[in-house]
């Protein structure tokens, strides 16, 4: 047994509205640049809906990640490596802009140096691309709920294989539809596809944590991860002719802190922590037969961090104390293992994805309301779950392999959850019957309800820093973070207060966030060292040094000797 | 000078451009061939890429992309044929001089009219694609011309020998007994002399071409992914260098504390790899 610790994510799709703020976020933050005007790492697709890019799902067509051969042995969809070689001149299967969408800016100077006329300017649309005028005809989302799907619905991969096994269950007359949003970032996958197809070996999984990332100066260009992803999370950048993907914000994570795209959810549906795995059975679980199995096998893989076992096995492997303790305390491995409500996406695809899913009971609960139904209740919720198979068969692609029990069993849960604390907020007794309906105590479904509901900042991100003796790899700081009390502020240096290395970036946004989750106050204040940092000002208060301070500005015009005098002060 | 062996081509008279041409100019294209590598691979690991626009356009690039390609391998088995091996060894194995002629001119003409066919497929594509003329350099198009002069060249040396039947010129016994020469430190340059004016004008475009190879995107070609059929397919590595493999928490180890040279700073992030240790 190798235990190895591995940052995961979940996402609550019930609480998801559909924002887009994850993603604008995101792509501020990582892919505002010249060359990835179409990415975007983290993405959120209305289902049914083509995806970004449009129809990823067609293993057929992109030929991406993992399948078994006839000796039942592992081997990458889009060929092994010699095709990959022989492939490598012109990639077979690689999207093409078209496939994702072709990125344009408007014309915006027009509106304002248009000269005086008759009609009024129009900004027009211009291809970033070639800078030419464009017609806008796609876009990352352009189907947004729903839209144009009485159109291109059937063009989703999900319903397409839905309706072949089932008869035309899907409809999309406004009446029949359903809808939900999914967020997509890159899965972190135990066993990525994209890592074996890159014949450069510039894909790389961190030992510490399990982040996958792309090494840009070994990355050579040959494009195959793209191919290799079935996940279609791998881009290519068109300006520097280098792979790019989602990074996990490492940055940020060593430090501490949650991903651009947890942290900024107006949902708060995403949970950031630790699994502690086996490193040595990954290969055998992606390898099991049935596809629908494969879910469990990756269950199977992650270890319990409270078995004392597991603990000491991961003690000798040299995990850190602070990180096994996180591990325990995780809200990932609580959802996915414990409560087992997370599942995988598309675990058909064996690459054992680490971002984790837990299914939207909402559209159940919606279409109750609407026939006039208590929604909440137990009995017609269960009942509706079974009744309702369009969105269970669906999800079921989504995260099962097909496995609609798998789905029902997880909805039954949430529902189940929904009706025991109506109940208790209603004043009555805890129904054990309602939890027991599905394998569950009173006792755990209440904290389940309490992680799912109204955990708080702290319980949703447990994410271990990275260690101290390490900082000084850390990419991006100049220098190590060994100050007084580890990743701490310093007041004052040994020589004054601009004296000595400037603290690096990321500390200073682990204490000013950390200040603005903790109080009600303006970040940063009196603790800049002097210098306005409007990076983490969030328009609450102003930061000293924002304004001039109104004693030098005597009402009476300024005296030149207080002023040269007050100049003097730092 | 040294005095230089009196063989096959003997009876030509060496002139200084000769010497220059034949004698020097190797050996300064293998210096800034080498050397230019050199410093590309250790100051600009992130510039070393293919720089594909295989996302802009994919139906031309899937047929002249590998047409180029798989004919360019070809024509430089060809070349290592034709230069390395000598005449000497093929007859000894009862190879014909007709036969190899003949295998010479019809696989090596496929493979050039191959490379040209794939080039000009390339170059009319990069021109007339939007997207790909756009994301194409001033460098991209001086390395077009010369490459593509150099398969041209190339290929007129060898459909000359065709016309010219019998009387052909037979490289193998002037330009490829001078290419051997240079790697022994003694160029034949009698033997490269004799050649007529389309070889010395083949070879100098394409030594043109290994002079400017490293300060292109022709640099690709040297990092050929071959060891992706021997690495494993799942790649681990560790945040701390020094301890590739190892598990965070334990005990740190700062290496040896080079201090930074000043000047250029090679590949990667200053702090993280020089100063810090």
């Amino acid at each position: 047994m190798r235990v190895m610790a591995q940052m995961g994510m979940v996402m609550n799709l019930d609480k998801c509205i559909g924002c887009h703020t994850c993603s604008v976020t995101c792509k501020q933050a990582w892919t505002n640049r010249a060359g990835t005007e179409y990415v975007w790492f983290n993405n959120v697709e209305t289902r049914p809906g083509q995806g970004y890019p449009r129809r990823y799902e067609d293993q057929e067509k992109w030929r991406g990640g993992w399948v078994l051969n006839k000796r039942g042995k592992l081997v990458l969809k889009g060929g092994g490596r010699v095709r990959k070689m022989l492939g490598i001149f012109a990639s077979p299967v690689q999207p093409e802009l078209k496939d994702y969408y072709e990125p344009w800016t408007y014309d915006y100077k027009t509106l304002v140096d248009a000269p005086l006329g008759d009609d009024f300017p129009v900004a027009r649309p211009k291809s970033l691309i070639t800078g030419e005028d464009t017609k806008i005809t796609w876009s990352a989302n352009w189907d947004d709920d729903l839209g144009g799907s009485a159109e291109h619905g059937h063009l989703d991969p999900l319903v397409e294989k839905v309706r072949r096994e089932s008869e035309d269950k899907i409809k999309f007359a406004y009446e029949q539809t359903f809808m939900f949003y999914l967020p997509r970032i890159c899965e972190h996958c135990l066993n990525p596809s994209c890592m074996a197809s890159c014949p450069s070996g510039a894909i790389y999984k961190r030992v510490e944590d399990g982040i996958v990332l792309v090494d840009q100066d070994r990355c050579r260009g040959w494009r195959q991860c793209v191919t290799g992803c079935p996940y279609k999370k791998i881009y290519f950048n068109h300006k520097t002719g280098k792979a790019e993907k989602c990074t996990f914000c490492y940055p940020r994570v060593e430090v501490g802190l949650p991903t651009v795209c947890s942290e900024t959810c107006v949902g708060r549906l995403r949970y950031l922590g630790l699994f502690l795995y086996d490193a040595d059975a990954v290969t055998a679980a992606a390898a099991v037969t049935d596809p629908q199995e494969l879910y469990d096998a990756q269950m199977d893989v992650l270890l319990d961090p409270a078995d004392p076992a597991v603990q000491a096995e991961a003690r000798a492997q040299g995990i850190p104390e602070d990180w096994i303790d996180a591990a325990r305390r995780s809200p990932v491995y609580a959802l996915a293992k414990v409560y087992k409500v997370a599942l995988p996406l598309h675990p058909e695809y064996r690459t054992m994805p680490m971002v984790w899913y837990v299914p939207p009971l909402s559209p159940v609960v919606d279409l109750l309301r609407d026939q006039g139904h208590d929604g909440e209740d137990a009995g017609n919720l269960f009942g509706a779950i079974d009744a309702l198979r369009i969105p269970v068969e669906y999800l079921a692609e989504l995260f099962t392999a097909g496995d609609a029990g798998r789905v029902t069993a997880v909805l039954r849960k949430l529902a189940a959850m929904r009706s025991f604390m109506r109940g208790i907020s209603l004043g009555n007794d805890p129904d054990e019957s309602i939890p027991e309906a599905v394998g569950m105590d009173g006792q755990s479904m209440y904290e389940m309800y309490r992680l799912m509901a109204i955990a708080k900042y702290e319980e949703r991100y447990v994410i271990p820093k990275a260690h101290v003796e390490q900082a000084h790899d850390l990419e991006e700081m100049g220098c190590s973070l060994d100050f007084d009390g580890g990743p701490g502020m310093q007041d004052s240096a040994p020589f004054g207060e601009a004296s000595g290395r400037p603290v690096p970036v990321a500390v200073e946004t682990f204490n000013a966030l950390r200040d603005r989750q903790t109080s009600g106050s303006a970040p940063g204040e009196a603790t800049l060292r002097g210098r306005v940092n409007l990076l983490n000002w969030d328009g609450t208060g102003s930061p000293p040094g924002l304004f001039p301070e109104k004693a030098l500005f005597p009402e009476k015009g300024p005296e030149p000797d207080t002023l040269a005098a007050a100049e003097d002060q730092p | 000078m040294p005095a230089f062996a009196a063989e096959p081509g003997a009876a030509v008279e060496l002139s200084a451009l000769d010497i220059v041409l034949w004698g020097v100019l190797p050996y300064v294209m293998v210096v800034v061939l080498v050397g230019g590598l050199v410093w590309r691979y250790k100051y600009d690991q992130f510039g070393w890429t293919t720089r594909s626009s295989q996302l802009y356009e994919s139906r031309l690039l899937r047929i002249a992309s590998p047409l180029f390609h798989f004919g360019l391998l070809a024509v430089i088995a060809g070349h290592f044929f034709g230069l390395v091996i000598p005449m000497a060894w093929t007859q000894a194995v009862g190879m014909s001089q007709d036969f190899y002629h003949f295998n010479a001119l019809f696989v090596g003409g496929i493979a050039g009219i191959g490379t040209l066919g794939g080039i000009i497929l390339l170059i009319y594509r990069r021109r007339t694609t939007g997207p790909v003329f756009m994301a194409t350099t001033g460098n991209d198009k001086t390395m077009y011309v010369v490459l593509t002069g150099a398969i041209v060249l190339g290929l007129w040396t060898t459909l000359a020998s065709v016309f010219e039947g019998e009387h052909g010129h037979n490289y193998r016994e002037t330009v490829a007994p001078w290419f051997r020469s240079l790697f022994i430190f003694q160029p034949d340059l009698a033997a490269m002399a004799a050649a007529p004016f389309s070889f010395h004008l083949h070879t100098l475009v394409g030594m043109a071409l290994f002079v400017i190879w490293p300060f292109t995107r022709l640099v690709h070609a040297f990092t050929a992914p071959l060891h992706y059929l021997f690495r494993p397919y799942i790649v681990y590595r560790s945040r701390d260098r020094d301890r590739a493999g190892g598990r965070p928490g334990a005990p740190a180890g700062r290496a040896s504390n080079v201090p930074a040279r000043r000047g250029w700073s090679a590949v990667g992030t200053r702090d993280r790899d020089t100063r810090n240790r």
